[in-house]
């Protein structure tokens, strides 16, 4: 055991500002094993990893690779110890072709085009890989991107390999071979971590899980000795019963209608296609689909925010009333007398003004109103002091700056605005994204409460289980394409899943 | 292992935020004085005693009721021309055109000047003056902005070019159609009506950057246009999200920012040189771009840079006459001083750990 | 055909002194880093080159000296004086994340300090007068290719009967060119300017690559002023002439789009544009107006080449931001 020991970590500790990201943390990787690196999201497992691929200084504490005691002051320092990370968001020149980005920073390398493309192949034959050297990044697909980022890793040596959420991007067939590549290199002896907060994927392919929680080392264990269930307990800290209070509103009503919905991206990439659905008032519509699979675009797209090609929404505000939303702007479509709130994905960088206060950011909703050319702060202020007390956000002042606030705050005063306004139409998207538990509990009743209004509410999430015992509709959503809508209560985990991929399936038969 | 591998790093960095603001500008103070002492340097190479070099420049840009004048005419236009690029630099919109919008600015108001001083009465004349300096300056500015905005063209390189063209156009003037005297290169002086009265013994101009001063610091921080403004710089996204037209505000910010510069073009046509050339705007819309940035996009702190800036030129004037040192040491200070100023910004967000004692233990 | 000729000797004249300037921004903003202080940089290479030839030949007497000696140390001392004024704008933007266009203004009113002051310096402290003997303005101004090739009708003229410092910034374009696309360790200085992070995260030391991209470039634009004070202005400290020189350096970076191969007919062309009016007179194009069109040429060229949105054409993709590994 103490052989293929390959790195040990002991009393590891991070801070940014005031925010402990990790916090005294001992773990150990070994050999020839895939560890599962599992924790909510904010309970700094990449902050971890990234101390170990030289991203980060830890504040105390040290490292150990081989049983050495070791300092990784740089990634480069990171190869030298055969440590390679993949990350989140892939580390690529887009100008540069495939080999020129696997060679990039390589010190006794020439830049030998053949040699180079004759090590790549090898790698390739070895785990099952398959690149067009001379390509250049920005032509490549998503999992082609991810193919060549773990050739670099491999083409330098590494043995250690750390990859960052790499399933958050793929189809499930792209997962399944990977997969199969990540089991390959484990038969190699080579050892590999994979952050994540998927418990299904922890349990399909790693030998041991460590969980943290809150910046905290909660323990390993191994995969065959555990379920999910106590997974998930030691990922949050107490016992859950994922268990979301669903009532029925008492008659739903046609609220929002698309129809023959299509988007394309200024690359002319389809991200929409023919999507057609009803959101109910008064019902809770989910949305479901592998990530990029246009969710973003489909609310962006109802609240204005982006170019439709063709299709029609329109909202129903009563049987002689109705407001066509193409073509309007977000301010038109207020001014229409259509009251929509939207919750995006990239709250600081989309929903909130990160340097402002509550106060301002609550102006971002109220700024307009008036005549006079001046701000009306008065208003404002009163919404985020009631915010603040009623949501519970915990902040010195409404003049903080929301960016210095943690995760759960700011997505609790960017709800908290968004609700203030008693929407008819309520979009919200990853809306418990990176929120511990209780927080997302909060939420969850949050816009519950809202549907037992009689809004039209339209869920995007990622986490199957949340959304068959949130929502009272299913709308799943396939490469842009929608491949079914299906009732809650009624379907399962099972039927759902298959139809993420179903079209997928049938274009390859 | 080597001795090298289990070193932490000696320095290392980490972002801080929320200095108190009596540290931050006790910082800022402090580099000041420290540029002043490298300023040594030049005033010791010429032979001099620094302190007695900047006992001169102090005299000589305060000394007398006529110096202090003099300085004030020159902080005038630094003033004026950083409070119109604070909005653009709040909207994180790089515009380092100024100079040329000074000098678009003033080729309008020139033109009135030349040629229509006998239709109008002097108020009149001066108002239509101002009026159009604040037009053109504000239509070579919207010229970037508008392609900035429809097709995201840099508008730093843009904003650059763009002074040197209507540069080249005042030079051409100069030589052709508004050539005074045939060969002289030079345009005539304005008629007495085409001039800034004077207030104080300095003209006007000062009474109206002050009032811009006042103006701007209410449009940013209380208008919702200002609060537009701050927005786009935090992410364009959001204001999209908020239901901004953000390339309607960059415009528009923009042809505000260029109407500004225009109005500081005509200050310094009308009110300092009375006539037009092309280094009319003399590299004050490039100085103006550090004094804006150094006083945080502050208004009034702005007063107070440009204040400093225009003492070291005027004084700088006077230690070439006194003392022999060429008048471009207060250049050279000015450029000591904003570096260390902009060093200083560094330790107000960052926080330096070195490598201690303690933690060599643990690694050892 | 012989005002045509003294045209392009013109303005390669002209031209030799925008391509140092432009060599060494390019290598510059390669790295990510956009310096506008290079009409500073070249202000204090004018001065201190001409400094150092002066003091060459005043240490060894006029009657000794030799012209490639003063050459090479005209040459080095400009380099020098850039290169120090680099070092100042790298460690405010690099080490100390100072924002990049500020600090190159600062840079700008500097280094014109600098320059004017040591021109004045030198001028005072010499009694009223600094000029180079006849036979290193020679030196300064003559080809050194051999007679039988500048005897050459026309194509000597052309080719042949330029500057030495001309040769010398052809051939740094040529091995720039070749530095940045078929070798290794441009090919990671292009990545550094692209995305800083995927370098870093490939254990490339940012840091080291811009920092020695941004000193090596304003020692290379600093040269091109020493060339216009010893070629143009007759190895007279003339300041004036020297103005407006380093932005026209900052167009054609844009002009060339980041490529040290366009930047040899790039700034010949610009060169043409510049002294067009003192050599092809068009009665109903005023002279002046030559003179904006550089600037117009760039900006129709920074305009085409941001709505064509070719991924190939684009300045380098971090130009201008700063890099903190720690960033959050």
């Amino acid at each position: 055991m103490q052989t293929k020991c390959a790195i040990e970590m002991k009393g590891l500790t991070k801070r940014f500002g005031t925010v402990v990201a990790n916090d005294g943390i001992d773990l150990q990787i070994n050999r020839g094993e895939i560890l599962s690196l599992l924790g909510e999201n904010g309970s700094g497992k990449t902050t971890l990893m990234n101390m170990l691929s030289g991203i980060y200084q830890p504040d105390e504490g040290q490292i150990l690779v081989d049983g050495e005691p070791v300092s990784i002051r740089s990634p480069k320092d990171a190869y030298a110890y055969r440590i390679g990370m993949i990350h989140q968001h892939y580390k690529l020149v887009d100008v540069f072709t495939a080999a020129q980005n696997i060679v990039l920073g390589l010190n006794d390398e020439k830049l030998d085009l053949k040699q180079i493309n004759s090590k790549v192949q090898e790698i390739c034959k070895r785990y099952g890989f398959n690149i067009e050297p001379s390509k250049k990044v920005y032509d490549m697909s998503v999992s082609q991107k991810q193919t060549l980022e773990i050739i670099k890793v491999l083409y330098r040596g590494a043995d250690i390999l750390i990859l960052d959420e790499p399933t958050a991007v793929l189809t499930p067939q792209e997962t399944e071979k990977l997969f199969v590549i990540l089991k390959n290199m484990k038969a190699d002896g080579k050892a590999v971590v994979i952050i994540t907060h998927k418990l299904h994927e922890v349990m399909a392919i790693s030998d041991k899980v460590a969980v943290l929680r809150k910046g905290k080392y909660i323990g390993t264990v191994e995969t065959s000795k555990t379920n999910p269930q106590m997974l998930t307990e030691m990922m949050v800290g107490h016992a859950v019963a994922l268990n979301i209070e669903r009532p029925k509103y008492r008659k739903p009503f046609d609220k929002l209608r698309v129809e023959g919905l299509t988007c394309v991206d200024h690359e002319g990439i389809c991200k929409l296609q023919d999507v057609s659905f009803t959101a109910r008032g008064g019902e809770i519509l989910g949305v479901a689909g592998i990530a990029g699979s246009g969710q973003k675009e489909l609310l962006e797209s109802i609240a204005g925010l982006y170019p439709v090609k063709e299709g029609s929404i329109t909202c129903i505000e009563c049987e002689d009333h109705q407001v066509q939303l193409v073509g309007l702007a977000p301010r038109q479509i207020r001014d229409a007398g259509v009251g929509m709130a939207f919750v995006p994905e990239d709250r600081l960088g989309m929903g909130l003004v990160g340097s402002m206060g509550m106060t301002g950011n609550m102006m971002l909703r109220s700024w307009k109103q008036g005549r006079s050319m001046f701000l009306d702060k008065r208003g404002p202020e009163k919404l985020a002091r009631e915010i603040w007390e009623k949501l519970e956000v915990v902040t010195p002042s409404t003049e903080f700056p929301v960016r210095r606030m943690s995760g759960g705050n700011v997505q609790k005063v960017l709800v908290g605005r968004e609700i203030s306004r008693e929407p008819s139409v309520l979009l919200t998207a990853y809306a418990v994204r990176g929120l511990d538990i209780n927080t997302s509990y909060a939420i969850y009743n949050l816009l519950t409460y809202q549907k037992m209004r009689g809004s039209a509410v339209i869920y995007i999430g990622e986490d199957l289980d949340v959304l068959l015992e949130l929502c009272d509709r299913i709308l799943v959503l396939c490469a842009g394409k929608v491949s079914g809508i299906v009732d809650a209560r009624k379907t399962t985990k099972e039927e759902v899943g298959l139809m993420m991929t179903s079209l997928k399936e049938a274009k390859n038969d | 292992m080597t001795e090298e591998n289990i070193k932490a790093p000696f320095i290392r960095l980490s972002k801080r935020d929320g200095v108190k603001p009596e540290i931050a500008w006790a910082i800022r103070i402090g580099s000041i004085l420290i540029a002043l002492v490298i300023g040594f340097a030049p005033m010791m190479i010429t032979g001099n005693n620094p302190f007695e070099a900047y006992k001169i420049i102090i005299q000589g840009a305060l000394s007398k009721p006529i110096y202090i004048k003099q300085t004030i005419k020159i902080a005038i236009p630094l003033l004026g021309c950083a409070l119109a690029i604070a909005p653009c630099f709040k909207m994180r919109f790089w515009n380092i055109g100024a100079e040329g919008q000074i000098t678009a600015g003033a080729i309008a108001a020139s033109y009135f000047a030349l040629f229509w001083y006998e239709k109008l009465p002097s108020w009149l004349l001066l108002v239509v003056m101002f009026i159009a300096a604040a037009v053109a300056g504000g239509i070579w500015a919207f010229i970037p902005a508008f392609f900035k905005a429809k097709w995201n063209t840099n508008e730093t390189l843009f904003t650059l070019m763009m002074n040197y063209i209507i540069i080249g156009i005042v030079s051409w003037l100069q030589g052709g159609p508004w050539e005074g005297r045939k060969g002289s290169q030079i345009i005539p002086m304005f008629n007495q009506s085409a001039r800034l009265p004077e207030i104080f013994g300095i003209h006007c101009g000062w009474i109206i950057v002050l009032v811009l001063a006042v103006l701007m610091h209410f449009y940013m921080n209380y208008t919702k246009q200002g609060y537009e403004i701050a927005v786009i710089g935090d992410s364009e996204n959001t204001a999209r999200y908020a239901g901004m037209n953000v390339g309607w505000i960059m415009m528009r910010t923009m042809f505000l920012s260029g109407a500004i510069c225009g109005i500081v073009g005509f200050i310094m046509v009308s009110g300092a040189n009375h006539t037009i050339y092309n280094g009319v705007a003399n590299g004050v819309g490039f100085t103006s771009i550090t004094v804006a940035w150094l006083s945080q996009l502050n208004s009034f702190a702005m007063i107070a840079i440009s204040m400093i800036l225009a003492i070291l030129g005027k004084g700088s004037n006077t230690l070439q006459t006194k003392l022999k040192v060429p008048a471009s040491v207060s250049e050279i200070v000015t450029g000591i001083l904003l570096f260390c100023m902009l060093s200083c910004e560094f330790f107000i967000n960052y926080r330096i750990i070195f490598r201690t004692r303690k933690h060599r233990e643990v690694q050892a | 055909m012989s005002t045509l000729i003294a045209l392009i000797v013109a303005a390669v004249t002209f031209g030799t002194v925008l391509m140092f300037g432009t060599l060494g921004e390019v290598l510059t903003e390669r790295s990510g880093n956009m310096n506008l202080g290079v009409e500073g940089i070249m202000y204090m290479g004018g001065a201190f080159g001409l400094a150092g030839a002066f003091y060459y030949e005043k240490l060894v007497g006029p009657a000794a000296s030799s012209g490639p000696i003063a050459i090479i140390i005209a040459i080095l001392s400009a380099f020098l004086a850039g290169a120090a004024a680099s070092a100042i704008y790298s460690f405010l933007t690099i080490t100390l994340r100072a924002n990049q266009n500020v600090t190159g203004l600062a840079l700008s009113i500097f280094g014109t300090g600098v320059g004017q002051f040591t021109g004045e310096f030198m001028r005072v402290s010499e009694g009223g007068f600094v000029a180079l003997s006849n036979n290193l303005k020679g030196a300064f101004s003559q080809s050194i290719m051999p007679s039988f090739l500048r005897n050459i009708p026309i194509i000597g003229k052309m080719l042949f009967d330029h500057t030495v410092f001309f040769y010398i910034a052809v051939a740094l374009a040529v091995g720039m060119h070749f530095f940045l696309f078929k070798s290794k360790r441009g090919m990671y200085l292009r990545a550094v300017g692209e995305s800083p992070s995927t370098a870093d995260a490939a254990g490339i030391n940012i840091s080291r690559y811009k920092y020695l991209a941004t000193i090596i470039g304003g020692g290379i634009s600093a040269i091109g002023g020493m060339v216009y004070i010893t070629t143009t202005a007759g190895c007279v400290w003339n300041h004036e002439g020297l103005s407006g020189v380093g932005w026209l350096a900052v167009a054609l970076v844009i002009f060339c789009m980041w490529k040290p191969l366009n930047a040899i007919w790039g700034s010949v062309l610009f060169g043409a544009l510049m002294i067009m009016y003192l050599r092809l007179v068009i009665k109903f194009i005023p002279t002046e107006i030559y003179k904006i069109l550089p600037y117009v040429v760039t900006v129709i060229v920074l305009v085409l080449s941001s709505m064509r949105n070719n991924k190939e054409k684009q300045p380098p993709a971090s130009l201008g931001l700063n890099y903190f590994r720690e960033e959050r």
